[in-house]
């Protein structure tokens, strides 16, 4: 029988030289969850997303998408990476290819689709983000926003079952911040299944299904958004909410 | 007979040597990238003991002058080793494996310059390693290592007339041979000399229009 | 013959006559060819329009000519016309020539990065042109130039060894006759070899060192 979640995150441990980044941290998540991390910078939230799809590799614990096995999973890696998309802070868009091209290529040279229906398929995606006027537009030609959803539709081309956002709006202004959250939001109303590292708050009180307090390698707290930004029950949680309400 | 009457008996001779001129350094640049890129690989994604092996390789290369790589393999290491090769391949091959040395320079410095988010991108979508840099790393380290070509194409353009030492009947050959003819010393080796520089600047006229071409808005232009 | 005898008794002591001339090619010809090289690049940066465009045709010929056929030209092409050179000078003569060209592309490129400001506030102090070239301008291009000069230099003493073309027996004439009279090529041209290998990794270790030490805080390359 399958699993009632689509991906378990069991224990994990990550140490880079002598600092832990990861102190055993577990969660699950349902199929059209949105779980968002918050925390202090430097508290591995980004290095969780990355042991998620091995990224980076974690030093022990485990980590499910239904019921296969990542971790440990050798060369097999590249046919889960194919199941989670990932978005970054900083886009990360392939600067030699147009936007299109961008959203196409992972399709063309993994999924082995022919370049025609790639490349429908990738105007489908831009339009889902609203940048299919720029698709013949390099990289370099976008602002950061654009940039950023041109990235969520190469993300969304390969079909994904969960997808990683890592800080997907701290490298833009909050104009542009404003015109990626929506894409987001839409996305999470969709049902897609998401994980988002973020430091934005309103976007954790109207998306998230859980928002999950992390610190020191460790959670903290877990729970609805209402409950962990309205009232939340640990000291370090409520210092933190403070702090960002402060700004 | 006056220079007017040489050139217009000779010049045909001396074009045709400028073609196996051109044959040989277009030789000597494909040998160097087809072992040059691979070398550049090597040295990036490659084992300890591959690094070191690529090292000593270019370290060797670009440490022995042409004349002495070229009488080492024409009159050394092919003859002991049984390759029994005409002068004209041995050139090519010799420049070539030494152009292989400096491209791979190129090419690693190409490859180093682009951001690790790349390949982290496409590893991210499923691509396996080796995927990601044929379709994402190399399209643009190739694009960005097309300047260092400028410098490649002239420095074997020049060393090829060295090729003349081994007998290679190329353009200098050429010219000593008419020069030996007819008496008409300076105003031939003057017409190889202007030869020698239109087949320079023709080739970087070519580098950078093909430059101009595969050029992407915004990419590649650093601050200087 | 006896390998050991042979490397002892013909190798060795053949090399080392090469070396030494291979030194002085390389010594008279390296100080001629920075000067030289200065000149073009300053006349072809600041000279009136026709000396910055004989500057300009200079370094087309010079570096767009093979250095062997300039060295032709000047041992075999100029006794046609009266000139009559040493084989030895004509070579170091040939590599000057060639080594300015290349000398003096490093120098422009180093000089065009220097901020205008500099030259706006050396002349706000009263400064001439030439007193801005000289003491603003040079000492800095000259350090920006190092780098390339001294790639330049180990170039140099590559390149010496085409003067063996124009009969000037140096290191690789001496491996080569060594090579041709004994039929040990392979033996001769690697040795010959390693002391070119030596010679240029131990100028590219000493090159590092004058970098460091004409290195100025806060003014990269």
């Amino acid at each position: 029988m399958a699993s009632e979640y689509i991906l378990r995150v069991e224990n994990l441990h990550k140490k880079f030289g002598e600092r832990e980044v990861l102190h055993g941290i577990s969660f699950n998540v349902r199929k059209g969850d949105t779980k968002v991390f918050i925390g202090p910078s430097g508290t591995g939230k980004s290095t969780l997303l990355r042991c998620i799809n091995q990224l980076t590799v974690p030093d022990s614990g485990q980590v499910w998408l239904d019921d296969d096995e990542i971790t440990g999973c050798g060369q097999k890696i590249s046919t889960f990476r194919q199941r989670i998309g990932m978005v970054f802070q900083n886009f990360n868009l392939f600067d030699h290819l147009t936007a299109l091209q961008n959203v196409e290529i992972a399709p063309i040279k993994v999924l082995k689709m022919k370049p025609a229906e790639a490349g429908k398929k990738a105007m489908e995606e831009l339009c889902r983000v609203g940048m299919q006027d720029w698709a013949d537009h390099y990289p370099a030609e976008l602002s950061g926003g654009q940039a950023q959803r041109v990235s969520i539709a190469r993300a969304l081309a390969m079909d994904p079952e969960v997808i990683l956002f890592d800080e997907p709006t701290s490298a833009l202004d909050p104009e542009l911040t404003r015109e990626v959250l929506e894409v987001m939001k839409e996305l999470a109303r969709g049902g897609m299944t998401m994980l988002v590292v973020t430091h934005e708050m309103g976007f954790a009180r109207s998306v998230a299904t859980e928002v999950i307090f992390m610190e020191g390698g460790e959670i903290v707290e877990q729970g609805p958004p209402g409950e962990i930004l309205a009232n939340p029950k640990h000291m370090r949680t409520r210092e933190f909410i403070g702090k960002i309400s402060d700004q | 007979m006056n220079i007017f009457q040489i050139l217009i008996e000779w010049g045909p001779y001396l074009l045709g040597g400028a073609a196996i001129t051109l044959g040989l350094v277009a030789s000597a640049l494909a040998i160097g990238f087809i072992f040059g890129l691979p070398l550049a690989l090597g040295q990036v994604y490659g084992s300890a003991p591959i690094r070191a092996i690529i090292a000593a390789y270019v370290w060797f290369f670009r440490g022995l002058p042409i004349l002495v790589l070229l009488f080492l393999f024409y009159f050394g290491i092919f003859p002991v080793i049984g390759i029994d090769l005409p002068a004209f391949f041995v050139g090519a091959l010799v420049l070539g494996m030494r152009g292989a040395a400096y491209q791979s320079q190129i090419f690693r410095g190409a490859i180093q310059s682009i951001p690790q988010g790349q390949m982290t991108a496409a590893l991210s979508l499923g691509m396996t390693p080796w995927m990601a840099i044929k379709s994402i790393i190399l399209p643009q380290s190739l694009r960005l290592s097309l300047p260092g070509w400028s410098n490649e194409y002239p420095e074997i353009l020049t060393d090829s007339a060295v090729c003349y030492a081994i007998g290679v009947v190329e353009l200098l050959t050429r010219t000593s041979q008419v020069v030996s003819q007819t008496y008409m010393t300076m105003p031939v080796y003057m017409a190889a000399a202007v030869m020698f520089i239109l087949l320079n600047y023709a080739g970087m006229w070519l580098i950078q229009r093909v430059e101009q071409k595969i050029a992407i808005p915004g990419f590649g232009i650093k601050a200087v | 013959m006896d390998p050991t005898l042979f490397l002892t008794q013909i190798l060795v002591p053949a090399l080392w006559q090469g070396l030494i001339v291979t030194v002085e090619l390389v010594a008279l010809t390296a100080p001629f060819g920075l000067l030289l090289g200065i000149g073009i690049a300053l006349g072809r940066q600041y000279g009136g329009k026709g000396l910055s465009s004989a500057c300009a045709g200079y370094i087309i010929f010079f570096k767009g000519c093979p250095l062997i056929l300039l060295l032709f030209m000047l041992y075999f092409g100029l006794p046609s016309i009266g000139i009559t050179l040493p084989a030895f000078t004509a070579a170091v003569l040939g590599f000057i020539l060639c080594n300015a060209a290349y000398n003096s592309e490093y120098i422009r490129g180093a000089i065009l990065s220097i901020k205008d400001g500099q030259i706006t506030a050396a002349q706000a102090l009263g400064m001439t042109r030439w007193q801005t070239i000289e003491s603003i301008v040079l000492p800095q291009a000259i350090r920006r130039a190092v780098p390339g000069l001294s790639n330049e230099f180990i170039y140099l003493i590559k390149y010496s060894s085409l003067a063996y073309m124009i009969t000037v027996i140096e290191l690789s004439g001496e491996a080569k006759i060594v090579a041709t009279k004994y039929f040990m090529y392979s033996e001769a041209f690697l040795a010959v070899g390693i002391v070119y290998l030596a010679l240029v990794t131990l100028t590219t270790y000493a090159v590092h060192l004058l970098e460091k030490k004409t290195a100025i805080p806060g003014m990269s390359q």
